[in-house]
């Protein structure tokens, strides 16, 4: 069987955009219809939608034909360019946060050293593409809700890198692929059977990790910038037809890859116990693996998103550095020590 | 044609020293920020226009009349009977409640007395619009601070209560079954058992939002101290109902001043809270609601036997003369003051609506607040755009 490293770079590299466009649009997808339209609406007592194909699956293909068909409008006195470039920005973010989690042990994108860092990295490039739909909109809502994302997603990047930090202490590396590994091959003092998922050591970095990314996604209870019920959906306010649907699949893209990243870091990955974590049969069921997991994760995400009123801007800063921060900090200095110890 | 676009010229003038001067009186440093008519956290069409230092706000003024239609003024062209269809659409969330003041004051003014019955079931109904109304508002708050879920279990249960009015009064939002001198239609038969059923229903909900939004933190944190109402500036500002009960004043309409309606031969109680914070306006009218359904129960265990409709003409001429009355509807302290010439159609009816005056605070409440308390703080108030434009 051919690897990907013995292809040529042309086929490599078509395969990996493939890839890549597939994990990000299906996972948006599946997100889109497994959590907005059904599980919403089974927390909220009603079907969802039932009438497009078996149990409304083929509703998500109608979503984006309206989309699509939508007019794209300009408001008369926005910064045009700033204003058509800012739902690529942010999809581009997603795009390049994807590259890094790997789907199996052959099945990945890149395979970097800096893995994570890359990713925590990257994940910030949203931020500007927010900022420019908020002021390129030359609408004040909009504007409000891009100063306020920019200082939200500021403010929680920090401690979402602070709990990756006890990760990385514990698996020895920043290689995505290598956390995974580390996590397979781990022990539990000496008991191997199911590797050392890093939930289980870990978890206050997890919950960490979780909430921090609550506020990244800007998702409730952290969804100020978006807030629908005072800003009218911040800095999508003015976006109609195309670009908004790119917003949409950034936002639901996102919070998939951001579960991955969860799923790896903490969930072990594309690993199950019980095969042989260098088995070939992983580069298939390994992307299953991870979108179960996924769906998993952003499970829980959405599950918090439909369920909590939201914070107001002062409180929410208030929980990330008072209370984040100074937990995943506690975090890393007790797994640095363990890991000394033992 | 000089004439017209030298006319049209210094109307477009006139129009821009006018905007000139209000923008001159509200804008300065800062940003002002339009909030409404098309805005979803005004339940409709009322327009703030808000200034703002940074997100704290400096001056907030509440425009309405974008949603007028005139209903003083189309009473006069409407006989009394007719008078009900219009006011039922006020307050389009408990419209019977609407109908009931109306329609006590026409009853003053002819001088007839509903029978017990009809009093007897007009406050049943009278009760079960509150319940559908202020339901929605337990739902609708939660909306406000960014909770979803909450308003679908709010829609989900108020579907019971629509639809027990409507299996009386054929209309589920605009009954429209008040008459002069009782009610349009007997009870049906089984609704008592059927009613009581929902009550529990209600009574249930209550306990889900009570543990689903009113407990939960991150509301507290967004409604306690926020938009707190001194009683004296609430009183002075001419607020009514559940907003200035949640400021500790204890006023009730329904026990200060039983006319027409049997609330004072049931046992019930009139919640307070001495905060006068969004919370505890909230936290009063999840009372109400379940003090109202307790109210609901016991009416219907006791209705009296008899007929629903007192001996009125067929042509109903109201006598020459005045009267005022004030019932405590969902919303607040509801009035119609009734001028009557002896004629088919009043001569002129002025509506006194709770919203408006609840709104009315909103220019000395807003003041300092933040944005995001700004909605907060008007889906405490729960006004109802009809309510406030009529």
């Amino acid at each position: 069987m051919m690897t990907l490293a013995e292809l040529a770079y042309w086929q490599s590299t078509s395969l990996r955009v493939v890839g890549g466009f597939a994990a990000v649009l299906l996972m948006a997808g599946t997100l889109v219809y497994l959590h907005l339209f059904k599980l919403v609406s089974f927390m909220q007592s009603r079907l969802g939608p039932m009438e497009t194909g078996p149990y409304g699956s083929l509703q998500l293909l109608a979503e984006v034909g309206k989309f699509l068909q939508k007019e794209d409008i300009f408001p008369r006195k926005a910064d045009r360019f700033v204003f058509a470039a800012a739902p690529f920005v942010v999809l581009m973010s997603t795009f390049l946060l994807v590259v890094v989690v790997p789907g199996g042990p052959d099945a990945w994108f890149i395979d970097s050293d800096l893995g994570i860092y890359l990713a925590m990295a990257v994940s910030s490039v949203s931020v500007i593409g927010i900022l420019m739909a908020g002021w390129g909109s030359a609408n004040k809502y909009s504007l409000m809700g891009g100063l306020r994302a920019t200082g939200q997603l500021i403010a929680y990047e920090l401690p979402l890198i602070l709990a990756v930090v006890g990760v990385v202490i514990q698996a020895g590396t920043m290689n995505m692929q290598g956390i995974v590994l580390a996590q397979a091959d781990g022990e539990i003092f000496g008991w191997g059977a199911i590797g050392n998922p890093f939930i289980l050591t870990q978890f206050v970095g997890l919950v960490v990790f979780l909430i921090a990314m609550q506020a990244e996604l800007t998702q409730s209870p952290f969804d100020m910038p978006v807030a629908e019920s005072e800003l009218v959906t911040g800095y999508m306010t003015e976006y109609s037809g195309m670009r908004f649907l790119l917003f949409f699949i950034g936002e639901f893209a996102t919070a998939g890859v951001f579960s991955a990243i969860a799923a790896v870091l903490f969930l072990g990955g594309w690993y199950v116990p019980g095969i042989d974590s260098d088995s070939n049969a992983f580069n298939v069921i390994g992307p299953l693996v991870m979108l179960g997991k996924v769906v998993f994760v952003s499970f829980l995400v959405f599950w918090a998103r439909f369920t909590f009123p939201r914070f107001r801007e002062d409180q929410l800063q208030r929980l990330a550095w008072k209370f984040l921060i100074p937990i995943a900090l506690v975090n890393i200095v007790a797994t640095g020590i363990l890991k000394v110890a033992f | 044609m000089t004439d017209v676009s030298d006319r049209q010229q210094l109307s477009y003038i006139a129009a821009q020293a006018a905007d000139a001067r209000v923008n001159l009186e509200i804008e300065s440093e800062g940003m002002t920020l339009n909030l409404g008519p098309q805005h979803p956290a005004t339940h409709g069409t009322l327009r703030i226009i808000v200034r703002l230092d940074g997100e704290q706000v400096i001056k907030a003024d509440p425009v309405m009349g974008y949603m007028h239609r005139g209903y003083e003024k189309l009473t006069e062209v409407r006989s009394y009977p007719q008078v009900t269809a219009l006011v039922n659409r006020i307050d389009w969330l408990g419209s019977f409640a609407n109908e009931v003041p109306f329609i006590l004051a026409a009853e003053k003014l002819m001088e007839v007395e509903a029978p017990p019955r009809a009093q007897w079931i007009r406050t049943l109904l009278f009760e079960m619009s509150r319940i559908a109304n202020v339901v929605l508002f337990l739902g609708d708050m939660a909306v406000q601070v960014g909770a979803v879920t909450p308003v679908f279990f709010a829609f989900r249960d108020r579907e019971h209560i629509l639809n027990q009015m409507e299996a009386v009064t054929g209309g589920r939002f605009h009954p429209n079954f008040d008459r002069i001198g009782g009610l349009k239609d007997d009870l049906p038969k089984g609704w008592v058992d059927e009613t009581r059923q929902v009550m529990k229903k209600m009574r249930r909900f209550c306990d889900e939002i009570e543990t689903l939004v009113m407990g939960n933190e991150i509301f507290q944190a967004r409604t306690r101290g926020i938009g707190i109402i001194p009683a004296d500036v609430g009183l002075s500002y001419g607020l009514s109902g559940a907003n200035i009960r949640g400021s500790g004043v204890d006023h009730d309409l329904r026990r200060d001043n039983p006319c027409g309606l049997v609330h004072d031969q049931i046992d019930w109680k009139v919640w307070t809270h001495p905060d006068g914070d969004s919370f505890s306006r909230f936290w009063v009218r999840l009372q109400e609601v379940r003090e109202s359904t307790l109210m609901v129960d016991q009416l219907l265990s006791d209705i009296p036997a008899g007929p629903i409709m007192a001996k009125v003409p067929k042509i109903i001429k109201v006598p020459a003369g005045e009267a005022y009355v004030e019932t405590e509807n969902p919303l607040g302290a509801m009035g119609y003051y009734i001028v009557s010439k002896g004629d088919l159609v009043p001569f002129r009816v002025k509506i006194r609506s709770a919203s408006f005056s609840n709104v009315s605070i909103t220019p000395w409440l807003l003041q300092g607040v933040y944005v995001p308390d700004i909605i907060s703080i008007l889906g405490s108030l729960y006004f109802i755009l009809g309510d406030i434009d009529r």
